[in-house]
C-alpha cells in the first residue's frame, strides 16, 4: 500500500514531460511564391516523335516541363526557377537528385520526370521531391495515346499542385467563352473552347447567328448558352462530344441567363414576359419547368449552392438591382448586399464559402467576392467595363472579360478573358487567337 | 412499536424542519462573481535594445567592473578533469559487463515500461517506476543542491536563475525570424483546426538536431491531407529558417523548443 501510494506520487511529480519545453506560438507567415525546380522531364533513348496537327514535337521532355512551368506561374503560388540554374542532369536527377545542389539555387520542391513515346502510346511518369527534407513526396506514372501530351503535362501539374497546397488543383480543365471578330458595331460571335492555358482552340458555333453567356454542365459534356430561335433569345444545350444542340423548353417569351444546377439534371434561368422576367428552373429529364420567383420586379442571373439547397440571384425589387439568396424552392428570400452601387452576375464558389459577383459603382466595374449572407465584402479588381465571372473548379480563381474604352466610331475597342485569384494580387490575361467574352471554367477533366 | 413510530416521527419532523430552512435558501439568487480574466505573464528582459545615455553608461560600466571583481574574487579555482589514459581493458571488466547484461535478462519480475508509441522527446523523461527508489535518492540530493545553490546566490543571480523560458524581446527575435521562413499554403479550410505543433532539439548554435511534428497520427487521418500539407510547410520553415536566432547563452534553457505554427488567425483575417 505504501509503495502504491508513493508510486502515486512520484508519478504526479515527475511524470510530465512536455513541461520542460518552451513554446512558442507561429501565428503569422508569408504568402511568398513556393520556389520550385521543374527539371526537364527525361526521354528515354529509343522514343518516337509526335506528329501533331502537322508539326513533330521533337523534345517531348521538355515540353511537359515547360507547360507544368506557365501554369505554376500563372497561379502566383509558385516561382518557377530558371532552367540555366540548374546543374544537374534530367535523367539522373529523376533517379535520385543531390539535394545539394538544388538547395543551392533555393529550390524548395523540384519536379523531375522521365517519358518513354512508342508507336501509340506515351508514358509519363514524374516525382516530386522535397529538397530541404531530401525526400520524395509523390510519384506517378500516366500511360495514354501521344497527342494527349499537353493533357498529361496537366494532369501533372494538379497532382502537384494537390501535394503542395493542400486544395485540389485547375490546371486539367478547358474554358469556354464566345470568340468576338469584327468592328465593335458588327461583331460576329461564335461558341469557343479551349484548354485553361488557352491551348487547343476549337469553334463550336458557325458565327451567323449571335450566341451569349455558355455555362459548362459539371458533367463537362453538354453546354448551356443563349442564341436567337425565330429572332427571339433562347436558351440552347449543346452537347460538345456530337455537336448536337437544342432549344430548351417550350417558352413563348425569351428565355436568358442560363445556368446548370450542381448535379447537371437541371437547368434555372429567367424567362421573361411582358417586360417582367422571373426565374424558372427545366428538369432535362423529365422537362418539367418550375417557377421559382414571381415578382414584377427583374429577377435574373440565378446560381445555385454547390450543395443545390440555395439559389442565388440579382433582381431590382428594391429600386435598385442587388443580389438576393433563397432556398431552391423560391421560400426564405433575403437580401445580402447593401452597399452603394448597382450588384450583379451572382455566381456561388464550387468551395460554397463564397459568391463572386460583378459591382458597378461611379461608372466604375468591379469584380468581387463575399460570404453567402453578404458579409465580408472584398472587391478583386476595378476598371471601365469588366464583368460576368466565373470560378475555377478550386474556388481559387476567377476568370471573366474586360472590354477597353472605344471612340465614337468604336476604335480602340477590344474584349478580352482575364483571370484573378481570390488574393486580388494575381491577375493575369488569357491569350486567345480572337477578342473574348463570357467564359466559363469546366470543372476538372480527370477525377 | 411505539418506538418505532416515535423515531419515525422524530426523523420525519426533522426531514421537514429541514426542508423549510433550505428553501428561502434556493429561492434567493445566486451570488454574482466577477467574470475571471485570465492574466497572461510576460517575461521581459533586463537590458532592452535601446541605447544608454551616454553618462549613464559610463556609471553603469562601472557597476558592472565592480561587480566583475567581486565575482572574480569569490569565483572558485576551476577545476581541470583529469583524463584518464586510454588503457586496455582487462578480462574482469568484460565479466562485469556480461554480469549486468545477464541480470537484465533474468529478472522476470521487472515491470517492462509501457507500451505506447512515444516521442523521441519523452522516451528519456518517462516515468520508470522501477526506479522509485533511486528517484528517491536522487530527489534528495537535487533538493539538497538546490538549497546550497541557492544559499550560495547573490540577489542578481536569483533574478536570472528562475527565468526558465525565453523573455519577450528572445521570442520576439525568434517569432520574425520564423514568420519570415513560413510559406502559407494557400488552399487550407480555414474553419478547420489549422494548428500544426512542432518540437525540436536544438545545438548550442541553433541549428536543429531532430524535429518531431506532434499530432503525427493526424496527417494520415482521412479528410485531413490539408493537415500534412500544413506541418510540411512548418517543417520547412524551420529547416530555412536554422540556425535559429536564439540567445548566444542558456543553452540548457532552450534546447527543447517547442512550435506552435497557427495558421487559422492568418487565413481568417
Amino acid at each position: 500500500m505504501k509503495k502504491l501510494l508513493l508510486f502515486i506520487f512520484y508519478f504526479f511529480l515527475f511524470a510530465n514531460p512536455t513541461s520542460a519545453f518552451i513554446e512558442v506560438d507561429i501565428t503569422r507567415g508569408n504568402l511568398d511564391p513556393l520556389p520550385i525546380a521543374i527539371s526537364p522531364f527525361y526521354v528515354e533513348p529509343g522514343s518516337k516523335d509526335i506528329k501533331q496537327g502537322g508539326k513533330i514535337i521533337q523534345n517531348i521532355g521538355e515540353e511537359i516541363s515547360k507547360i507544368i512551368e506557365v501554369n505554376f506561374k500563372r497561379s502566383g503560388l509558385f516561382n518557377p526557377l530558371n532552367k540555366d540554374a540548374f546543374v544537374q542532369n534530367p535523367d539522373i536527377a529523376h533517379a535520385k537528385p543531390r539535394f545539394e545542389d538544388w538547395k543551392l539555387i533555393k529550390a524548395q520542391a523540384l519536379v523531375t520526370g522521365k517519358v518513354t513515346v512508342s508507336e501509340d502510346k506515351i508514358r509519363t511518369e514524374f516525382r516530386l521531391w522535397d529538397v530541404l527534407a531530401a525526400k520524395e513526396m509523390i510519384a506517378l506514372a500516366f500511360s495514354t495515346t501521344p497527342n494527349n501530351w499537353r493533357r498529361v503535362a496537366h494532369i501533372i501539374s494538379d497532382k502537384v499542385y494537390q501535394r503542395l497546397t493542400g486544395e485540389e488543383g485547375y490546371f486539367d480543365t478547358r474554358i469556354i467563352y464566345v470568340s468576338e471578330t469584327g468592328k465593335k458595331t458588327q461583331r460576329y460571335k461564335k461558341l469557343a473552347i479551349m484548354d485553361q492555358d488557352g491551348a487547343n482552340v476549337k469553334y463550336l458555333t458557325l458565327g451567323n447567328e449571335l450566341v451569349l453567356t455558355p455555362r459548362f454542365s459539371p458533367k463537362n459534356q453538354l453546354v448551356t448558352y443563349l442564341s436567337y430561335f425565330r429572332n427571339l433569345p433562347r436558351v440552347y444545350l449543346l452537347d460538345i462530344e456530337t455537336g448536337v444542340q437544342e432549344v430548351v423548353g417550350d417558352f413563348s417569351g425569351m428565355t436568358f441567363a442560363p445556368r446548370f444546377s450542381p448535379d447537371g439534371k437541371k437547368i434555372i434561368m429567367s424567362f421573361a414576359q411582358d417586360g417582367n422576367s422571373d426565374i424558372y428552373t427545366m428538369d432535362l429529364t423529365t422537362r418539367a419547368v418550375e417557377r421559382i420567383t414571381d415578382h414584377s420586379a427583374i429577377d435574373t442571373s440565378p446560381s445555385y449552392s454547390p450543395d443545390g439547397k440555395y439559389i442565388c440571384f440579382n433582381s431590382d425589387r428594391s429600386g435598385l438591382q442587388q443580389i438576393y439568396v433563397m432556398r431552391s424552392d423560391g421560400s426564405n428570400m433575403k437580401r445580402i448586399t447593401f452597399g452603394k452601387g448597382l450588384y450583379g452576375t451572382p455566381v456561388w464558389s464550387p468551395r460554397g464559402d463564397l459568391i463572386a459577383f460583378t459591382k458597378v459603382y461611379n461608372n466604375r466595374f468591379y469584380i468581387g467576392v463575399m460570404r453567402p449572407d453578404g458579409s465580408g465584402e472584398r472587391l478583386l479588381t476595378e476598371n471601365f467595363y469588366q464583368e460576368a465571372p466565373s470560378w475555377s473548379p478550386n474556388g481559387r480563381v476567377l476568370i471573366f472579360y474586360r472590354e477597353t474604352k472605344s471612340d465614337s466610331q468604336g476604335k480602340g475597342f477590344s474584349a478580352k478573358l482575364w483571370s484573378i485569384d481570390l488574393t486580388g494580387y494575381n491577375e493575369r490575361m488569357i491569350e486567345t487567337e480572337t477578342d473574348g467574352s463570357d467564359p466559363s471554367w469546366s470543372s476538372l477533366l480527370s477525377k | 412499536m411505539t418506538r418505532s413510530i416515535f423515531l419515525s416521527l422524530v426523523f420525519h419532523t426533522a426531514m421537514i424542519v429541514l426542508t423549510a430552512l433550505s428553501l428561502p435558501l434556493m429561492m434567493k439568487t445566486p451570488i454574482d462573481l466577477p467574470p475571471i480574466i485570465s492574466v497572461e505573464l510576460i517575461e521581459i528582459s533586463d537590458i532592452t535594445n535601446i541605447p544608454f545615455a551616454p553618462k549613464a553608461r559610463k556609471t553603469l560600466e562601472k557597476i558592472k567592473k565592480e561587480e566583475e571583481r567581486v565575482v572574480s574574487e569569490q569565483a572558485p579555482p576551476a577545476k581541470i578533469k583529469k583524463e584518464k589514459p586510454d588503457r586496455i581493458p582487462l578480462p574482469e571488466d568484460f565479466n562485469k559487463e556480461k554480469k549486468k547484461l545477464v541480470k537484465k535478462k533474468q529478472n522476470p519480475e521487472e515491470i517492462k515500461e509501457q507500451v505506447r508509441q512515444v516521442s523521441e522527446f519523452e522516451k528519456k523523461e518517462l516515468f520508470n517506476p522501477n526506479q522509485i527508489a533511486a528517484l528517491i535518492d536522487k530527489s534528495k540530493k537535487e533538493s539538497a543542491d538546490t538549497l546550497k545553490k541557492n544559499q550560495k546566490l547573490t540577489q542578481s543571480n536569483v533574478k536570472t536563475s528562475f527565468v526558465s523560458g525565453l523573455t519577450l524581446s528572445e521570442e520576439d527575435a525568434l517569432k520574425a525570424q520564423i514568420f519570415g521562413c513560413w510559406s502559407l499554403p494557400l488552399g487550407l479550410p480555414y474553419q478547420e483546426n489549422l494548428l500544426v505543433r512542432i518540437k525540436l532539439r536544438l545545438q548550442p548554435d541553433g541549428t536543429i538536431l531532430k524535429s518531431e511534428i506532434l499530432d503525427h497520427a493526424r496527417m494520415n487521418k482521412p479528410g485531413q491531407g490539408f493537415y500534412r500539407v500544413l506541418a510540411e510547410s512548418a517543417l520547412r520553415a524551420v529547416r530555412i529558417c536554422q540556425p535559429l536566432r536564439v540567445p548566444p547563452a542558456g543553452y540548457d534553457r532552450w534546447k527543447d523548443l517547442q512550435l506552435n505554427f497557427n495558421a487559422n488567425e492568418m487565413l481568417k483575417g
